[in-house]
């Protein structure tokens, strides 16, 4: 057990890097707007990978995530204007901070199940970003708040705004990947997987439910809040437009679409969410099509693109990914395809089949085979 | 081995994918990056002679297009009536390029839909500015969209004209000198309305609607400036995301307005309306012009009357509601400048309905190349500001602009009217005012010009 958790953090660690040196050498290669688009990839990845968790791993689901993305948002356009503090305390405090809301949510969560708890985290998602109307001094109203967010000097002036923002906002989503990847494969996360897969029995084996319930909205709020953050700094407003009811859906789109439960899921739900429409856009407008058909095709073919994915791969593009990997016979992924979705973040043992898995959790060692 | 072959295989996938999909957009977008360039020639700035060969003189400008971009809601809440005007404007510049264009230029109109979102906004303008190198940003709708923007395309110097929004927020030439307002702003407007109130009905019980942002604030503010707060017996405000508006046309009914001054965007005054109907309060109607356009206006009482089950007759419902506006009335068959937008609508933009939205559509159009033709043969991104700066001729508005060097406000003045089967009638003259609690209203003395015979401005 020990030995594997020391073997594979250092591969995580590697593909972070190696990320990290592709996405730096692209952002120098790409267009300005390019970069921009990086910034808003590494956002969403941010997003929906503490959604991912939160829903794949732990087993709830939230339609509120999108709130806790302007609480995020909010401090650290408060941050920033009354006390302009760096960037980087700021970005973790907005953590920290919605991480305590999440804290407060998951209590109340923690009681409700399937759809109750999605109805109670809907109402979370519509009803939060109204507050800054209610409180028009403190946030701005509709107008919302700016937030200024500029290059270091150590860069020098000539240094694009653009390739800065990929740079922080592709670092925090690494970063945040990192740490669940690594959540996911300790004692939490198999806590996580048993009281997904069976409550009662995860609390016969000594899980506290309730503990292990919130601490999931803790986390899935602390990675919203840090993509609030980010947001905020890389649009420069904050307004409750920006955090409506369809942003806490497209985030569980993409983790839907990406493969639910799995990281690298998370990364391709992100790509498609962001990419897609502005392929759309461009394709639509550049046939000379009417105004009225043009500006809906982007809307189309995001609905398009999730029934075809639902259909052909209803465990999402990463299952797609293993079942062709499976192919190819690169790797034992066709075991593993035919196994659950959530294995991904789990360690590299030998998994069992679906049958087997829904009465025990995956890990032999403390949850499992009671 | 097999175990770590197992892991890495997806993340190698993973990486490998990535790299493809952003190498793929980098290959769609090089040749357009690439082609325009990134900071403008100085040549451009030697405009004088007519026969200066044209040239790529500024970011999105070559010798024979001006490339220029816009957000607008063509999906979404904010969609119905607003997602006409950027065809409308496309329409007018489709006009003048048949004709010889701006200087031989053919404007390209570029303009992406936001849904209203300002997230939205901030993406498709950096990636006008950024990728397609759009020579200026024209008319992008909305306070809070277009705030999400405004001070980044301050700090690229890109200029943003004719803001399609009342918001004062755009005069504001010390911090930001490239953007320009171009409709009445609500400030002004509320002041015109609220004096019409203040001198019409004496001793009555007012009521206000409004909606709960700069755009009802604003509107608010310029109403207190002249109606005496003695008169003024509820105020009630709503929020655009929540339809239900029983509540406070109660409170305006149980406070005994006789007057409800409206400020509201067009289907929150058709809730307003059928409300009213529904409670049996039938106080007088003063409404904003944003949310007054009759065919807008009645074309939603209708379709709200049957999601309800019921049917209404829009026209006999928007009747005697009293309202302002900044443009001629549509129904003013001999106005040069209705006669003018109503061919180039009929060739260019049949499918639309000829509205408020077309109209404003063209005006804002008609005036940006009244501005391009103004900043010169080989403009660049600044001789577009200092033309705008040192004032443009009054054109298919009622009143002139307020532009100089340290006012960015657009048109001046409006007219009140009363709409009459679904039309409006003006009633009285135009009026002029500034944006102080102070300043006075004045009839406008001057008189509207005539729209050119060619339809394009004379340069």
């Amino acid at each position: 057990m020990t030995g594997m958790t020391t073997r594979s953090t250092p591969r995580v660690l590697g593909v972070a890097l190696a990320t990290a040196v592709i996405v730096a050498l692209l952002s120098i290669k790409l267009n300005a707007f390019r970069d921009y688009q990086i910034a808003e990839i590494a956002i969403e990845v941010t997003a929906v990978a503490g959604l991912t968790v939160l829903t794949g791993l732990s087993g709830q689901i939230s339609l509120g995530n999108g709130a806790f993305m302007a609480v995020g948002a909010y401090t650290t356009a408060l941050l920033m204007l009354h006390l302009n503090w760096p960037f980087v305390l700021v970005l973790v405090l907005a953590a920290v901070i919605t991480a305590v809301a999440g804290a407060v949510v998951g209590v109340a969560a923690a009681r409700l199940h399937g759809p109750y708890l999605a109805g109670a985290t809907l109402l979370l998602g519509v009803a939060l970003p109204s507050v800054a109307y209610a409180y028009q001094g403190a946030f701005g109203g509709d107008q919302g708040l700016d937030v200024n967010f500029t290059t270091p000097s150590f860069l020098g002036v000539n240094f694009p705004l653009t390739r800065w923002e990929a740079w922080v906002c592709s670092a925090a989503a690494l970063i945040t990947l990192v740490l669940l990847a690594n959540l996911g494969r300790s004692r939490v996360g198999r806590s996580w997987r048993a009281v997904r897969d069976d409550e009662v029995a995860a609390a016969l084996a000594g899980v506290n439910v309730a503990a292990t319930r919130i601490l999931a909205f803790v986390v899935s709020a602390a990675c919203a809040g840090l993509a609030g953050a980010l947001l905020a700094i890389v649009t420069g407003l904050v307004a409750p437009g920006a955090f409506t009811i369809t942003l806490s859906i497209a985030l569980l789109t993409a983790a839907v679409i990406g493969g639910l439960g799995t990281l690298p899921g998370a990364v391709w739900g992100s790509l498609v969410i962001v990419l897609v429409p502005t392929y759309a856009t461009d394709v639509a407008t550049s046939h000379g099509l009417s105004s009225s058909v043009a500006s809906n095709i982007p809307v189309a073919a995001y609905g398009a693109v999730l029934i075809l994915v639902m259909l052909i791969f209803p465990q999402g593009i990463q299952g797609a990914v293993r079942w062709l990997l499976g192919l190819f016979g690169i790797s034992s992924a066709r075991t593993r395809q035919r196994a659950d979705v959530p294995d991904a973040l789990s360690p590299a043992d030998d998994t069992p089949t679906v049958k087997q898995r829904r009465s025990a959790s995956p890990e032999g060692s403390s949850s499992g085979n009671q | 081995m097999k175990r770590s072959n197992r892991f890495r295989a997806p993340a190698i996938a993973v990486l490998a994918a990535a790299a493809l999909a952003v190498a793929a957009c980098s290959s769609s977008s090089s040749p357009s990056s690439s082609s325009t360039g990134g900071s403008s020639p100085a040549a451009g700035a030697s405009s004088g002679s007519a026969s200066a060969p044209l040239t790529a003189s500024a970011p999105g400008i070559t010798s024979t297009s001006i490339l220029i971009g816009s957000h607008q809601p063509l999906t979404g809440p904010a969609a119905p009536g607003y997602s006409e005007i950027a065809p409308a404007s496309a329409a007018y510049f489709s006009y003048v390029n048949a004709h010889g264009g701006v200087y031989g230029r053919d404007i390209d109109y570029k303009y992406l839909d936001d849904a209203y979102n300002p997230t939205q906004t901030a993406t498709v303008v950096r990636q006008l500015v950024l990728q397609d190198n759009v020579y200026a940003i024209f008319d992008g709708l909305g306070t809070p969209t277009h705030l999400a923007v405004e001070s980044f395309l301050n700090a690229q110097k890109v200029p943003d004209v004719f803001v399609a929004s009342g918001c004062d927020c755009w005069d504001q030439p010390t911090t930001d000198p490239e953007t320009f307002g171009w409709q009445l702003d609500y400030i002004r407007e509320g002041k015109i309305l609220g004096q019409y109130i203040a001198q019409h009905f004496k001793g009555k019980k007012i009521g206000y609607f409004y909606q709960d942002d700069e755009f009802g604030m604003d509107g608010v503010k310029g109403l207190d400036d002249e109606i005496p707060s003695s008169m003024v017996v509820s105020r009630q405000s709503y929020v655009d995301t929540n339809v239900n508006v029983a509540p406070q046309v109660a409170a305006l009914r149980a406070s005994g307005a006789q007057v409800v001054v409206s400020f509201s965007i067009p289907a929150f005054t058709a809730l307003l309306k059928l409300t009213s109907l529904k409670l049996g309060f039938s106080p007088t109607l003063v409404v904003s012009n944003v949310g007054s356009d009759p065919i807008t206006l009645s074309g939603l009482l209708e379709s709200f009357a049957k999601q309800g089950g019921a049917t209404v007759n829009g026209n006999s419902l928007t009747d005697g509601i009293i309202t302002d506006s900044y443009a001629p009335s549509l129904g003013d068959a001999g106005n040069s400048w209705i006669a003018l937008f109503k061919k180039v609508h009929a060739e260019y933009d049949a499918k639309a309905p000829f509205d408020g939205n077309v109209l404003y559509g063209m005006g804002v159009a008609y005036t940006f190349v009244q501005a391009m033709l103004a900043a010169g043969r080989n403009p660049t991104r600044a001789d577009l500001v200092n033309a705008i700066n040192a004032g443009l001729p009054q054109g298919p508005l009622v009143a002139p602009y307020a532009y100089s060097m340290t006012d960015h406000d657009g048109v001046t003045g409006a007219y009140i009217g009363v709409i009459n089967n679904g039309a409006l009638t003006p009633e009285g003259p135009v009026l002029t005012t500034d944006t102080s609690a102070t300043g006075a209203i004045t009839p406008y003395t001057g008189t509207q010009p005539t729209a050119p015979a060619s339809g394009i401005p004379a340069p």
